[in-house]
């Protein structure tokens, strides 16, 4: 079926009578031959704020996500491309400035990228704005021709008249379309008439990305630019007491040494002379009230939480008594450590401040809220501070912020020193620069009736808000319950008839923030091992005994039926090899996984092999899909394996990747992808891949040695102990 | 001063000679294609060719690769095989890593053009990816090797 869709005013915008012109041709990458920046500016039709099309022919997509690898720069197009009937080959994406135009279709008055949400939130947005342009192109054309609209067609940049043979290319009909009236509806594809969206499509960005020519942050430049690097407190929530900056000044390549509210900014010529100035420089801290944080210590604090109860997030029936009454009766505790995010691009941020703008370059998720947090520190208004949001070398998150720590210091430096200043984070400064993923304690208790099914489930969880304090708030914080904190256990799939779920959310100094998957990354663990313990308690098939359990969710019981088939599930592996599976819902998407793993007789755990079946609605580019899926595998292999952020007398015992160690590629297991075809609304791709990695290799580490890791991370050779 | 032959061109550079090569290309030279990831040699992002050989610029003095052939990600033919390998088996995903991980295999197949699994394993694993591309970087490595890639589902 075809549908008619309204087009609002806010999705159509003629630039020239509403975004002034200038704003959308207001940006390009600061490497004029990046082929991401905006040729085909001259005479150019923009029918709305997505679409530029150049009388060179150039069709030029910008796109307000953020692109940090997870492929947005190539399937925001795909989408816009598929009603606009445009030569792909023409195709360039430009980065989106703020304005309001831009704003993300689910959030509320702020342009962002994150939760998985970039395909969701402009699936029907992108198309509408591609097929309203094609049918200005068309009117065009049926005007110059003199022909009836209806007889006219568009494929791969022109508008054809079949009956008279006539074609005109896009930029042909550039001007002329440019000062027609955008329609008032437009009618979308069928999808069984799709030519883009589901087919694998290589990406945009990739030649600029195999060249070393793509821009990140840390590689944009203006004229006049210094470089900073930060001395920021040993602890969190620390003040500078006094410091010397004698010995710094006199590095050759230092030109200033200034304090801003982080700490103690370095300012120099490049990055190595500030590097160099930092560690000359003489601070005392004033070290406040999280100078004696331990792991230790809030590991007995949340246990001691744990055994009490918290904020109600779900509650049917009655899971205490049910347990009490039970048959036999199971209880765990489960717990896993802060995570960093480690982007593989160093945090950065470029500001040009000038008396009456400000000009920022920056790797960010979280544009309008970092230019408003900009402005308040500049001193400037809003709209006076403009964002290039350049290529991110990884976000999982630490790009978006609601607090802006990164862009809001630079700000400050920038201040101090009044000339353009790039600050950029050392590694050590971002594995120890906070927000993480919240460190979590979980107390999971479940009754089993006589045939070994489960009556009660009981669980509850300490950790941190990341929201609480935030703008947020008041979005993600429901009856006292911090959505995040529960999500993947509040609503866990099982069919248990009694169930309860609690929330304890202590107040700790350690800043905290969203980490790929979010909440899902802790309470997939928590729930898919749980559940694995019951099944084995229950003496059945943990594959089995999940199917059972999910009569309710269709969805679930196909990837993991899926998974177990292509994984051989039951079959026979080599000795010291076992299996585990995990299945988990989040960001929309529904992901099962097959993890085989080997543990040695030193203990060392090797995941040989990971099946990954996603069922994330309709595929707009498959093998973004793939990719996001092995990613997925990765980055949650590393944090089951060996992520841990760790506290003594208050300072983070990690630096770098020697202690905060990554999966390498003598660690990358073989990953198998599969996706379930699907006609429903296309959902997340870019965290579910992550949630059941923990879990698929905790329960095949269970299936090989009989010993149940309930505690994260795995650890090298950690099995030993 | 202290010169070098980048990419075949000399520069004449005014730096401390403890300077390591990393930030000379990067901020004096302006070739910003090598990346900055650990500072201490641990993720590979930095990798460059000196006199062939595949270095971590960020460990490297300056004054170490005077006189010597460098050759960073900018330096590399668009038609290598190792770039056409991998834009043909569509490898990167944030991208940051990639030139580090291309001058690492540039300099692997030159010395050793038929490498095996253990051999890229070793070769490897010296840069992280934390997109974590490294099937698709092992897939391309085979192909810029022109070892068919073995079948097996993407």
């Amino acid at each position: 079926m075809s549908r008619i869709i309204n087009i609002s005013r806010r999705d159509l915008l003629k630039t020239g009578a509403v975004l002034g012109g200038g704003l959308i041709l207001g940006f390009s990458l600061p490497v004029p031959k990046s082929a991401l920046a905006g040729p085909g500016k001259a005479k150019s039709f923009a029918p709305n704020a997505f679409i530029r099309i150049g009388d060179d022919d150039i069709v030029t997509i910008i796109v307000n996500k953020s692109e940090m690898g997870q492929g947005v720069y190539t399937s925001l197009p795909m989408l816009i491309a598929e009603e606009l009937e445009c030569d792909w080959t023409k195709i360039r994406v430009e980065s989106a400035p703020v304005a309001p135009e831009y704003n993300h279709t689910e959030w509320g008055p702020v342009q962002g990228t994150g939760g998985s949400s970039s395909i969701r939130s402009t699936w029907n947005q992108f198309r509408k704005a591609g097929a309203a342009a094609r049918l200005m192109l068309i009117e065009a054309a049926a005007d110059s021709w003199k022909v009836d609209e209806g007889s006219c067609r568009a494929d791969k940049g022109y508008v054809i008249h079949d009956r008279s043979g006539k074609r005109l290319s896009f930029g042909a009909l550039a001007e002329k379309a440019s000062i027609l009236d955008p329609p008032k509806e437009v009618v979308l594809k069928k999808p069984a008439d799709f030519k883009i969206i589901g087919k694998a499509t290589k990406r945009l960005d990739t030649p600029e990305k195999v060249s070393g020519r793509a821009v990140f942050g840390i590689d944009a430049k203006v004229k006049g630019m210094l470089t900073a690097v930060v001395a920021r407190p040993p602890v969190f929530g620390g003040k500078v007491k006094t410091f010397d900056p004698e010995k710094t000044r006199k590095i050759a390549g230092v030109k200033e040494v200034v304090q801003v509210p982080s700490g103690i900014a370095v300012v120099a010529t490049g990055f190595w002379p500030a590097l160099n100035g930092r560690e000359a420089l003489e601070v005392e801290w004033e070290e406040g009230e999280n100078a004696g944080l331990s792991t230790e210590r809030l590991r007995s604090r949340y246990a001691n939480l744990s055994m009490t109860p918290g904020v109600v997030a779900k509650k049917e029936g009655d899971a205490s008594g049910a347990i009490a009454k039970s048959v036999r009766q199971i209880s765990a505790e489960y717990e896993v450590p802060y995570l960093a995010h480690a982007t593989m691009e160093p945090l950065n941020c470029l500001v040009d401040l000038r008396e009456d703008r400000c000009e920022i370059w920056t790797g960010t998720q979280f544009q309008t809220i970092d230019r408003n947090a900009a402005a308040a520190a500049a001193g400037l208004k809003q709209e006076q501070v403009k964002i290039h949001t350049t290529l991110l070398g990884g976000g999982f998150g630490r790009r978006a912020n609601p607090r802006s720590d990164f862009v809001v210091e630079a700000v400050h430096v920038a201040k101090a020193v009044k000339q353009p200043v790039k600050v950029v984070w050392t590694r050590e400064d971002d594995i120890r620069g906070g927000y993480y993923r919240p460190m979590w304690y979980d107390r999971i208790s479940a009754g089993l009736d006589s045939h070994g099914m489960p009556v009660a489930w009981q669980h509850t969880i300490v950790g941190q808000s990341i929201i609480k304090g935030t703008i947020f708030e008041k979005g993600f914080i429901k009856n006292g319950v911090d959505g995040t904190s529960v999500e993947g256990a509040s609503n866990m799939p099982y069919d248990v008839p009694n169930i309860s779920v609690d929330l304890h959310s202590p107040d700790i100094g350690v800043p905290v923030l969203w980490w790929r998957s979010v909440g899902h990354s802790h309470t997939a663990f928590v729930v898919e091992s749980f559940i694995d313990e019951l099944a084995h308690a229950a003496a059945k098939d943990p594959y089995e005994f999940r199917m059972s359990l999910l009569h309710k969710h269709p969805r679930h019981k196909a990837v993991l039926e899926l998974a177990a088939q292509k994984a051989g599930w039951g079959s026979p592996l080599p000795n010291g090899h076992g299996r585990g599976i995990a299945v988990h819902e989040s960001f929309g998407s529904f992901v099962a996984q097959v993890a085989e793993v080997s543990v040695s007789n030193k203990g060392e755990v090797r995941v040989h092999k990971v099946v990954c079946v996603i069922d994330c609605g309709r595929t707009v580019n498959p093998d973004t899909v793939y990719a996001q899926m092995e990613s997925g595998v990765v980055f949650g292999l590393s944090a089951a394996l060996f992520g841990a952020i760790t506290f003594k007398d208050g300072r983070v015992l990690q630096s770098n990747f020697h202690d905060y160690p990554m999966v390498r590629m003598k660690q990358m297991p073989k990953v198998e992808v599969y996706i379930i075809p699907s006609e429903e609304t296309p959902q997340g791709v870019g965290e579910p891949g992550v949630p059941p990695i923990a879990p698929a290799v905790c329960n095949a580490i269970f299936a090989v040695t009989g010993k149940r890791i309930r505690s994260l991370p795995v650890g090298v050779g950690g099995l030993q102990a | 001063m202290i010169s070098l032959v980048i990419n075949g061109k000399r520069h004449m550079v005014d730096v401390s000679p403890d300077t390591p090569l990393l930030w000379v290309i990067r901020d004096h030279i302006g070739l910003t294609g090598t990346k900055f990831g650990c500072g201490m040699a641990q993720c590979g992002a930095c990798t460059v060719l000196i006199n062939g050989k595949a270095e971590r610029s960020c460990q490297t003095p300056v004054r170490d690769a005077q006189g010597k052939k460098i050759t960073t990600i900018e330096g590399v033919s668009e038609t290598h095989p190792v770039k056409k390998a991998w834009i043909s088996e569509e490898v990167p995903q944030c991208g940051y890593c990639q030139s580090g991980q291309i001058m690492q295999t540039v300099a692997l197949l030159k010395s050793n053009p038929r490498p095996t699994e253990g051999d890229i394993d070793e070769l490897m694993s010296g840069c992280i990816c934390r997109c974590g591309t490294y099937q698709r970087i092992r897939r391309a490595i085979r192909t810029a090797a022109g070892v068919a890639a073995k079948g097996g589902k993407k």
